[in-house]
């Protein structure tokens, strides 16, 4: 059995419909794993306090912003290169999540300077490159609506998504690059840890949960994009949710 | 009532989670609203198309 078989419309349906309620299940489990070692183990920060435990969401959104993209941009290279439908519907159910983990990213940032900066926003290499993303997230939705013609659409999506990519790195490397009010990275693979390991652990786990939820809730889009594009489809007609 | 107050921090910590909460459920709710009216979609098809089921002949084959 291929694995390239998952390519085409019809077969990925049905799989992706049977994976959703494990990483649904497995998201929900580990955002109460992560959620209580945040909330109820993990220490006061001694320089922040209690502020600091939006860490815990926001982290992990700022990631899940960057993240995303990425797989959005290999997407984009796979419906450009061998121009499969299933990419371009990937990269379609793909760009809400991702735009909603940078908002939230965003959102709890701001929340999370002022008590600590003194201010909700600032012009800074960090913070302006996230609204970048935002942006460029909101552009690929605005496009793709609006073109009528869904090969068209995609195809443009699919080379703003590429072009935009290069935004990832500058905002990962910006603390690094430019002398930044936004602090350093906290969790490096090179430098040793800077955070007491339950914080550590309740921030990893809540990032694993962001993972498990962005791919059920994926998932579960583009098998919506399926039916909205293949609704003349022969095989659809064959669909148990549909015959029943 | 400690818990809550967050050191007098409350209404940035929990504003926080409060909107990560309020997102996720939005963005469910959504999308589940969207594969029920794209199913919807494809019943009302069906039920106006070919009310037989005489054109599934070719059911099944998938295209890249």
């Amino acid at each position: 059995m291929s694995l390239f078989k998952y390519s085409a419309p019809s077969s990925f349906y049905p799989l992706a419909g049977r994976l959703v309620p494990w990483f649904g299940t497995l998201a929900f489990l580990l955002a109460v794993g992560g959620l209580y070692l945040g909330l109820f183990v993990a220490p006061e920060d001694y320089q922040q306090g209690e502020v600091y435990r939006i860490i815990f969401i926001h982290v992990p959104s700022a990631w899940m912003g960057m993240f995303i993209y990425l797989v959005m941009a290999m997407y984009a290279l796979l419906a450009l290169v061998y121009q499969t439908r299933l990419s371009a519907m990937m990269m379609e159910a793909l760009a809400p999540t991702g735009m909603m983990f940078t908002a939230l990213a965003l959102w709890t940032g701001a929340l999370w300077g002022k008590p600590t900066w003194g201010t909700y926003w600032v012009w800074d290499a960090r913070m302006t490159s996230t609204l970048i993303l935002l942006f460029l997230y909101v552009g690929y939705m605005a496009l793709v609506n609006a073109i009528d013609d869904k090969k068209r659409a995609d195809k443009a999506g699919a080379l703003l998504v590429l072009v935009g990519s290069i935004n990832v790195p500058i905002i990962y490397f910006s603390v690094k690059w430019w002398n930044t009010l936004h602090q350093g990275a906290s969790v490096s693979l090179t430098q040793g840890n800077k955070m007491a390991a339950t914080m550590l652990a309740g921030m990893l786990i809540m990032a694993l949960a962001c993972w498990m939820y962005s791919i059920a809730v994926a998932l579960c889009r583009v098998r919506a994009i399926i039916l909205e594009r293949e609704l003349h489809a022969a095989w659809v007609k064959d669909i148990r949710e549909v015959r029943t | 009532m400690d818990f809550f107050s967050m050191d007098g921090r409350g209404f940035y910590v929990w504003g926080s989670f409060g909107a990560f909460l309020a997102a996720i459920v939005i963005e469910i709710v959504l999308v589940r609203l969207r594969i029920h009216r794209a199913q919807k979609a494809v019943c009302d098809t069906l039920g106006s198309a070919d009310p037989s089921g005489t054109e599934n002949s070719d059911a099944g084959k998938g295209s890249k």
